[in-house]
């Protein structure tokens, strides 16, 4: 069932407008679309990852809006051709703003069966379906259970099936380079890169540039590469069996210079702004888990920064380090998952106690216990809020975009240094590893984070002596205390995990001073609000009787699926929180004046239970957790069923998921 | 009430005063509060490392005598109080920094080696100690333990070993013999105990020593060259703890048993001891070591204490000749090695990775692949 798009095949959203003439002299046409998602899926070693990102810096740099979805198995290598080992990448680019990677492909490129039998559920009918013909051999086909070929047996009628023999015009194209069959097959991800940059006219210099500097120490593997990346497009714009390409015109974006860039890459450049703009050393004490890792990795590459690494033994002893940086001074930072923050509990409660600054980040991925390794949940929120033995509260902190997590990264910071305070950065596996088109800051602009160590003693002795240095004397605006580092002479003091004694810090077993100690803490967390700008309320109609609120990176389909529903005439509010302890001063009253208030999570309803509880408020919780984001249209459908119900709401507070 | 400056309005005047080398840039905060805090005082007396703090040790606990001991010792290393930095975990031992008048955080249960790892790691110019006792280094932190000793931090550990948990009122510890009664074990204890030096020396560690609580001398001279050692050191002293674990060392400290059944370790020295110089240690068949009586072997057979062996299977082996009920004892220093210190050689990358290229927060932003919207 090989099939040839036929020219004007139409599109979602496109229009006939322009004719071009291959060199072959073929005439192709060019069809304009506003958006499409296209989804590479391959076995665990076929390289989509790295394609997926590659045609992302290219669409990045061509100017169009995109996001992206990486979804890979927790195996490194599941065995070849399997199910478990299917790996995929998706990527919606647009001429638009846009908020989410797409609910469904439109193109769904697959080099194998396992990738066709996995992903194909999600390809709408009638969407565009390249498959590697090579790759369905018999053998291939009866490790996924298809007893014949699905390129070949009518099956696969309702799609616009391209099957495109992909291994072995590689080898053919790679004939002449000197490489091994196997090492050339290994090049057919740039031979299908090629391809789509063809047929979505996407520029090539930076693909081109960027082999030759990742394979700058084997040139032959760099050539065999860019040779493999040409002939694909060659082949795009020479072949019959594609007659069109699509052309996506730059999005709108407002003036400035951007860049392409993940979550974990900005939460890392966010960390190195805030040492540079702090002055402070950042010190990072971390030991491996996904989906946190690329940020250990990110900042040790940025030593001239002043940034030290250290990789643990285990999370206790990461955090532990990083606390004892920022007793000498640093900005002491820990990164984890789930499962990490766990083991940090204890540390974070001595970070609560001795008042040091201390950013946690925890990118946070399925759980429980080792849960799903590479998958994204929103589910450590009350771990992070309550985690802790005794009233231990610190500051929660949430990006919502992959460059969003760049300015949090900094806010965790600022409420860090200012306050003295341990800070958990909540990022999810979906920003870590999403990338967006990200507007580079001018670094004077960045908040300006200097902190004035104490250098001389600030009180006197309960007997009057003057002259003392009361390591538990607060700010009376922020109720932080004072930081002296070690190595400054007079204000020698020891700090520590048993109760202090107020203001002068020493050991205090005494009931009242507890009972107060306990409440100032409280309070130093608590006041925390009054430094946060009033919460944005997205209602441009003005008349909305609904509210949906959201955190962390449902910021993306929430805001898509309220466009849906504003576009059905229909009127939402949306209110994304960044600050998630302490919540915003101005939300109780925004959320009174709704309605209906609806909360999605990727949980089972933990922010919903926070915000019930804080505000008495009837907040209906509507959750999932499959691993993956919402999806813009189901989140519409469910938002809608609530705004058309009318103001009552409608019997049980929970809506979707199977809670 | 002292108002304290808003952090966010004023920020440190880096070239404020004179700024003390700390091997970092002068616009470094740190070193200009250093700098800010005033001279360094080094001519100090025993008093001035005693705080204000009541000690509440049970009355006849050898910690006392520790930090006696470790109180008069230190003026002689000439180093300020401000620079130095005592970080514990928790149990009875691990109270100490309360006790002295220096920078010091009483942490959590078997963290202490992290913490300190840390803050060595970042701040190269201070004398960074170790407080544990041996629940808290070699159960709960015993993984903590053993990787700071790899890495060679330049840390000064003690290890009150008292081979009982003191604090949580007498359960047997990873050092108990085995058979040990106690409230967890009425039918005595069934586990193997661990040598705290054969542990260290396993982890590769570049000093390792042993001292008696009550012996000032010898406590004093391990005390000094664990100081001035660069790396980690890793010293265990024997505290006896009078409430649960009464009388543990006395076979050592006994006059009449003490010179029977401890080996002194004096570099250079050939290893003969007992009353009368009667015992001796010879190299066994084996490659390892074993008790003589000196009037039977050869004086060229006679093992020479080399603490400075690179191999640390000779070291391993005299930590090996003592038995659970402490006969045969070294007591000394039983590895002295040099090899690079773990943040030095942390602050020669970063100073590489300056040279290769100086920060530019504005070009990492950027990156590579960057374009322009007019
Ligand atoms: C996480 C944790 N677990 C258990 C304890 C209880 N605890 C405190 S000290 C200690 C043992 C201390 O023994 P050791 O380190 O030998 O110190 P010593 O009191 O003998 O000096 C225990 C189990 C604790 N404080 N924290
Ligand atoms: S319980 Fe033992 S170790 Fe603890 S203070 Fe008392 S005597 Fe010392
Ligand atoms: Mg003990």
């Amino acid at each position: 069932m090989t099939g040839t798009i036929p020219a004007g095949t139409p599109a979602p959203g496109g229009v006939n407008d322009e004719v071009s003439s291959a060199p072959g002299g073929l005439v192709k046409d060019v069809v304009a679309l506003d958006r499409v998602v296209i989804r590479l899926a391959g076995d665990s070693g076929d390289g989509m990852q790295l394609t997926g990102n590659r045609f992302t810096s290219e669409t990045a740099s061509f100017g169009n809006d995109l996001s992206t979805l990486p979804n890979f198995p927790a195996e490194i290598r599941a065995p070849t051709g399997t199910l478990p080992g299917v790996s995929s990448f998706q990527l919606h680019f647009a001429d638009h703003d846009i908020m989410t990677p797409g609910d469904a492909p439109d193109v769904l490129v697959v080099m194998n069966p396992a990738a066709l039998k996995a992903n194909l559920v999600d390809l709408p009918g009638g969407g565009l379906l390249i498959a590697d013909s090579d790759e369905f051999t018999p053998r291939n086909l009866a490790k996924v259970g298809y007893a014949t070929n699905p390129l070949e047996d009518g099956s696969l009628e309702g799609w616009q099936l391209v099957a495109v023999p992909l291994t072995s015009m590689t080898t053919d194209a790679l004939s002449g380079s000197g490489l091994g069959k196997k090492e050339a097959e290994r090049s057919k991800n740039m031979f299908t890169l090629g391809l789509l940059s063809w047929m979505y006219h996407r520029p090539t210099e930076g693909t081109v540039r960027f082999l030759e500097r990742q394979f700058r120490k084997k040139p032959e593997i760099a050539a065999a590469n860019i040779a493999a990346f040409r002939a694909g497009f060659n082949y795009g714009e020479t072949t019959e069996a594609f007659a069109v390409s699509y052309e996506i015109k730059p999005a709108p974006m407002a003036p400035g210079r951007y860049r392409n860039i993940s979550g974990n890459q900005a939460l890392s450049y966010g960390l190195v702004a805030a040492g540079q703009r702090s002055g402070l050393p950042v010190f990072l004490g971390a030991y491996p888990i996904t989906p946190a890792s690329d940020i250990l990795h990110e900042l040790s590459k940025h030593k001239s920064f002043g940034v030290r690494t250290f990789q643990a033994e285990d999370e206790i002893a990461g955090i532990g380090a990083a606390l004892g940086a920022s007793f000498g001074g640093a900005l002491g930072i820990t990164t984890t998952s789930g499962p990490g923050v766990a083991l940090k509990a204890e540390t974070i409660g001595l970070a609560v106690m001795t008042e040091l600054p201390l950013v946690i980040v925890d990118v946070q991925r399925g759980g429980p216990s080792t849960g799903l390794p590479t998958k994204t949940e929103q589910s450590d929120l009350l771990q992070a809020m309550f985690g802790r033995n005794g009233e231990a509260p610190v500051p929660v902190v949430a990006p919502r975009s992959p460059g969003d997590c760049f300015d949090a990264a900094i806010e965790a910071a600022r409420i860090a240094l200012t306050y003295r305070t341990p800070v958990i950065l909540l990022s999810d596996g979906y920003l870590a590893n999403g990338a967006e088109p990200w507007a580079i800051p001018d670094v004077d602009s960045l908040p300006d984070l200097r902190v004035e160590f104490t250098t001389e003693p600030n009180g006197s002795a309960e007997d009057g002596t003057e002259g003392q240095f009361l390591p538990y004397l607060r700010d009376p605006e922020t109720l932080a205390r004072p930081w002296a580092v070690p190595g400054t002479a007079g204000l020698q003091h020891r700090i520590g995990g048993l109760e202090k004694a107020d203001k002068t810090g020493n050991i205090s077993y005494d009931a009242a001073n507890h009972d107060f100690m306990v409440r100032t803490r409280q309070a130093k967390i608590d006041g925390i609000a009054a430094s946060l700008p009033a919460t944005e309320v997205d209602d441009p109609n003005g008349d909305a009787r609904v509210a949906v609120i959201g955190w962390g990176s449902t910021y993306g389909p929430i805001g898509a699926a309220c466009r849906r529903i504003r576009r059905s005439g229909r009127s939402i509010a949306q209110v994304h929180l960044r600050h998630l302890n302490p919540l915003p001063a101005d939300l109780g009253e925004i959320l009174a004046r709704y309605d209906r208030v609806v909360c999605p999570e990727m949980n089972l309803g933990q922010m919903a239970m926070l915000l019930r509880a804080k505000y008495l408020i009837d907040v209906e919780s509507h959750t999932q957790v499959r691993g993956l984001p919402f999806r813009a249209a189901e989140l519409a459908a469910v938002l809608q069923d609530v705004i058309d119900a009318g103001a009552a709401p409608a019997g049980a507070a929970t809506t979707g998921g199977h809670a | 009430m002292t108002t304290l400056p808003d952090p966010l309005l004023s920020h440190p005047d880096p070239t404020a005063g004179h700024v003390h080398d700390l091997g970092m840039p002068a616009a470094d905060p740190i070193a200009a509060a250093v700098a800010a805090g005033g001279d360094k005082q080094t001519a100090l007396k025993a008093k001035d490392f005693k705080t204000d703090q009541e000690v509440r040790w049970c009355p006849g606990c050898g910690d006392y005598v520790i930090l006696n001991a470790v109180q008069s010792f230190l003026p002689s290393l000439g180093i300020a109080r401000e620079d130095m930095v005592i970080v514990s975990g928790i149990g009875c031992s691990s109270r100490f920094p309360y006790y002295m008048n220096t920078y010091g955080m009483h942490s959590i249960h078997g963290r202490a080696p992290a913490i300190a790892t840390g803050l060595a790691a970042s701040r190269p110019d201070l004398s960074v100690w170790v407080v544990t006792g041996d629940g808290d280094a070699l159960s709960i932190g015993g993984n903590h333990l053993i990787h700071t000793l790899r890495r060679n931090v330049n840390l000064t550990i003690l290890l009150f070993n008292n081979r009982i948990y003191g604090l949580t009122k007498g359960q047997y510890s990873p050092t108990s013999e085995i058979g040990k009664v106690t409230k967890s074990t009425p039918m005595g204890s069934l586990d193997h105990p661990f040598n705290p030096i054969s542990l260290a020396l396993g982890a590769d560690a570049t000093f390792v020593g042993r001292a008696m609580d009550s012996d000032r001398k010898g406590l004093t001279e391990v005390l000094r060259q664990a100081a001035e050692h660069q790396g980690t050191s890793l010293v265990e002293i024997y505290q006896n703890c009078n409430i649960f674990n009464d009388g543990a060392f006395d076979l050592l400290k006994d006059p009449a048993t003490g010179a029977q059944w401890s080996i002194p370790l004096v570099h250079g020295q050939p290893l003969v001891f007992g009353p009368d110089g009667g015992a001796c240690v010879v190299r066994d068949e084996f490659g390892g070591l074993r008790i003589a009586e000196t009037n039977q072997v050869d004086a060229a057979q006679i093992v020479v204490h080399d603490a400075h062996r690179e191999d640390p299977s000779y070291a391993f082996a005299l930590s090996r000749l003592s038995h659970q009920d402490l006969r045969y004892t070294p007591m000394g220093v039983f590895r002295s090695v040099q090899k690079p210190v773990y943040e030095r050689m942390m602050a020669d990358q970063l100073e590489d990775a300056r040279a290769e290229q100086p920060a530019d927060l504005g070009a990492l932003l950027s990156g590579n692949d960057n374009w322009v919207v007019a």
